[in-house]
C-alpha cells in the first residue's frame, strides 16, 4: 500500500482490474468505492476459488474504485455493475430511485442493513500529538489544521462531519444551534476541502499539511502500519459514528449478463466466516459475532452512535446537512 | 465569366461544406444544444437561483479572473518565449522548444498533483515562499498557477510560426529610415503579430475556464474562497442535481462564447484597421 498508488486509483474513474478474463467463463463487475480496493483484490482471490470448488466453473472479477456518489453516478448512467459496494445507503437509494435497477426495499435484502462491514471514524495525529488533541472539542480551538474532505463530494467526509455532529447534539444536550455553531468552527479549521477522502489523506501524511485528520479507521489502521508509530498515531474520540457501508445485487444488470447466482453468492460470501476474516485483515469492523471477537484486539473500544440517533434517515441527513443550501452551505454562506 | 458562377479552384464546395456542417453538429452542437435542452427542465426563477447562488458567484469571480491574468501573463511571457526561440540560436533550443509542450501533453491532474507538490509549505518552491508569508497552494494564487501552466503553449505555438514569417527586410528597412528599436518593434513587429496573439490569448483564455483536473488539486476548494466553477458542476453532479449542474454549464458557455466573441471581434477589427492602413 503506497499513497501515491492509491492516488492513481482516486484519479481514475474507472480502474479495472482484467484478471484473465479472456479465460474465464463468467464475469461479474463489482463497483465500489475508494478505500476497498486492498479489501476486495484479496476477497476475489478467495471468492474465485471458493466458486470453482463448488461448482467448478472458472469465474472472473473486475473491480472498480471511485468516490461513493461518482461510482454509483456511473451505475446510474449505465456502468454494466452487478454488484454495488458504496460507502453509504444514501448513494444506492439513488441507484434505487433514478434508474430502477433495484428494488427500493434493496436494504432489507441482506443481514444487518446490507453492511457486512462496519468502520468508524477516528482521529490521526502526528506522533507524540504535539497539539494534545483528545477528542472532538480539540478540533475547533484556534490554531488546529483540520484536514477533511468536502462533504458535497466525499462519501467518507459526511461520515466525518455526522461523527462531529453527533458529538456536538451530545455535548450541547440536543441544542440544534449549537451544534452548528460547533460544526462552523470545526470546518473554519479547515484550510482545504480535498473531493476525495484519499486527497485528504495524501495532504496530511505525504505533505505534512494538518495537525490531525478526520479519517475512516480502516484509513487510519492503514496510515499506521505503513509509515508506523514514529509518524502517526490514532486518537479515538470519546463518541463517534458506526458507519455501514452497504452492499447489494444490481438485479436489472445481473439479469441481463445472467450472473445472478455468483452476484448473489458473493455477497453472501462477504457475510461468511473466511469473509469476515479477510474484512477484519483489513481493519473494518467485522459484522459476525464471533469473528469480532477474535479480533476484538485489533479494534479500540469506542462509544458509537448510528444514522438513526442523528437523522430518520441518509435521505434526511443529506437533505438537512449536505443539500444545496442545506447546513454545510450555510456555514460558508454567513460566517 | 458571369460574377455569379464563381468556381472554387478546389472541387467539391459544396460536398465539403456539408461534412463541415454535419461534422460540428455532431462534435459540437448537439452536445451543447442538449445542455440547454436539459436545463429548460428548470423554471426561470429556480435557474436563476441556481446560477446566481452566492458560492456559484464567487466561483465565477474566481475561475474568470484567474483565466484573465493567467491568459495576459501568458500572452506577455509566451511572445517573449516565442521570440527568443525564433530568433537566438542557442544549444538546446530543440530541446526547449520540445519543452513548451509539455503542458498540452501532460495529463492535467499530473500536472496538478506535480505543482501542488511543488508549492505546498514543504515542496520545492513552497519552503521559500511560506516564510515570506506567500501562500501559493490551496489558495486562489495557486489556481492563478495552475493556469498559466496549461495555458503557455497556446499563446507560443500560436505566435511563433508568424513571427518566423515576418521578413527580416521590413526590420532592416525601419532601421535605414531611422526607426529606433523600440519604434521597430511598437511599429512592424507588433502590428504583425498581434493577431496571432489575441489568438493565442483566446485560446489560452478558453481552455483555463474549462480546466478542471489540473486546478483541483491545488485550489483548497474552499467554499466562497477557492473553489472553481467547474467544481460547483461537479459537485451538483455528485448530489445527482444533473440539472443545477447544466445551468451552471450553460452559464459558463454563454459567457465564455459572449468573452470569444468579443475577442474574435477584437481581432476582425485589428485586421481590418491594418487593411486601411
Amino acid at each position: 500500500m503506497k499513497f501515491n498508488m492509491w492516488l492513481s486509483v482516486g484519479l481514475l474513474m474507472f480502474i479495472v482490474a482484467n484478471s484473465n478474463q479472456a479465460l474465464a467463463d463468467r464475469t461479474i463487475l463489482n463497483v465500489s468505492y475508494d478505500p476497498t480496493r486492498e479489501l476486495y483484490q484479496a476477497f476475489n482471490q478467495e471468492f474465485i476459488r471458493y466458486w470453482q470448488d463448488k461448482t467448478g466453473e472458472k469465474i472472473a472479477i473486475r473491480q472498480s474504485h471511485g468516490g461513493s456518489s461518482k461510482q454509483a453516478r456511473a451505475i446510474i448512467d449505465g456502468v454494466p455493475a452487478d454488484v454495488a459496494t458504496l460507502a453509504l445507503a444514501y448513494d444506492i437509494d439513488a441507484i434505487s430511485e433514478r434508474s430502477g435497477l433495484i428494488p427500493a426495499g434493496w436494504q432489507q435484502r441482506l443481514p444487518n442493513n446490507s453492511s457486512p462491514y462496519t468502520s468508524t471514524i477516528v482521529l490521526l495525529v502526528r506522533a507524540g500529538n504535539p497539539k494534545k488533541i483528545k477528542d472532538w472539542d480539540d478540533l475547533i480551538k484556534p490554531g488546529i489544521a483540520v484536514m477533511t474532505p468536502n462533504p458535497k463530494t466525499s462519501g467518507g467526509a459526511r461520515w466525518n462531519y455526522l461523527a462531529a455532529w453527533g458529538f456536538a447534539l451530545k455535548k450541547y444536550n440536543g441544542d440544534e444551534s449549537e451544534a452548528r455553531h460547533f460544526l462552523a468552527r470545526l470546518y473554519k479549521n479547515a484550510p482545504i476541502l480535498d473531493s476525495g477522502a484519499r486527497g485528504s489523506a495524501i495532504n496530511f501524511i505525504q505533505r505534512g499539511i494538518g495537525d490531525v485528520l478526520i479519517s475512516w479507521e480502516n484509513e487510519a489502521f492503514l496510515a499506521l502500519k505503513e509509515y508506523g508509530p514514529e509518524k502517526f498515531e490514532i486518537i479515538i474520540p470519546s463518541i463517534s459514528i458506526l458507519t455501514e457501508p452497504p452492499v447489494t445485487v444490481i438485479d436489472k444488470n445481473t439479469d441481463k449478463h445472467g450472473t445472478q447466482d455468483i452476484a448473489q453468492a458473493y455477497l453472501e460470501y462477504l457475510y461468511s466466516k473466511k469473509g469476515q476474516e479477510i474484512v477484519a485483515r483489513h481493519f473494518y469492523r467485522p459484522s459476525d459475532a464471533e469473528t469480532a471477537r477474535e479480533y476484538a484486539h485489533q479494534f479500540p473500544e469506542i462509544n458509537l452512535f448510528t444514522i438513526n440517533d442523528v437523522a430518520d434517515s441518509w435521505q434526511q441527513a443529506q437533505q438537512i446537512h449536505f443539500s444545496d443550501g442545506g447546513l454545510f452551505d450555510k456555514i460558508y454562506e454567513y460566517q | 465569366m458571369s460574377k455569379h458562377k464563381h468556381h472554387s479552384v478546389l472541387p467539391g464546395f459544396n460536398l465539403a461544406l456539408g461534412f463541415t456542417l454535419l461534422y460540428l453538429s455532431l462534435v459540437v452542437l448537439i452536445p451543447l444544444s442538449a445542455a440547454f435542452i436539459h436545463t429548460a427542465k428548470l423554471t426561470w426563477p429556480e435557474f436563476w437561483n441556481t446560477v446566481t447562488a452566492p458560492r456559484v458567484v464567487a466561483s465565477y469571480r474566481l475561475t474568470f479572473g484567474a483565466s484573465f491574468a493567467a491568459a495576459v501573463v501568458n500572452a506577455f511571457f509566451g511572445l517573449l518565449v516565442a521570440w527568443v526561440l525564433v530568433r537566438y540560436p542557442f544549444p538546446g533550443k530543440r530541446l526547449v522548444d520540445a519543452l513548451i509542450d509539455l503542458p498540452f501533453a501532460l495529463p492535467t491532474s499530473v500536472a496538478g498533483i506535480t505543482l501542488t507538490a511543488i508549492y505546498v509549505g514543504n515542496g520545492w518552491i513552497g519552503q521559500y515562499l511560506e516564510p515570506l508569508g506567500i501562500k501559493v497552494a490551496f489558495t486562489p494564487i495557486g489556481v492563478f498557477v495552475a493556469l498559466t501552466f496549461i495555458g503557455l503553449p497556446f499563446v507560443v505555438r500560436t505566435v511563433q510560426p508568424v513571427l518566423e514569417d515576418i521578413e527580416k527586410e521590413l526590420e532592416e528597412a525601419a532601421a535605414m529610415l531611422g526607426a529606433t528599436r523600440w519604434q521597430t518593434f511598437r511599429r512592424i513587429i507588433f502590428p504583425t503579430i498581434l493577431p496571432a496573439l489575441t489568438t493565442g490569448f483566446a485560446l489560452a483564455f478558453a481552455r483555463a475556464i474549462g480546466e478542471y483536473g489540473s486546478v483541483i488539486f491545488i485550489a483548497g476548494n474552499i467554499p466562497m474562497v477557492s473553489e472553481i466553477t467547474p467544481l460547483l458542476i461537479i459537485t451538483k453532479l455528485e448530489q445527482y442535481d444533473y440539472t443545477g449542474a447544466t445551468a451552471i454549464a450553460v452559464v459558463m458557455l454563454i459567457i465564455s462564447f459572449v468573452l470569444l466573441l468579443i475577442i474574435n471581434l477584437l481581432q476582425w477589427w485589428i485586421r481590418h484597421r491594418k487593411a486601411i492602413a
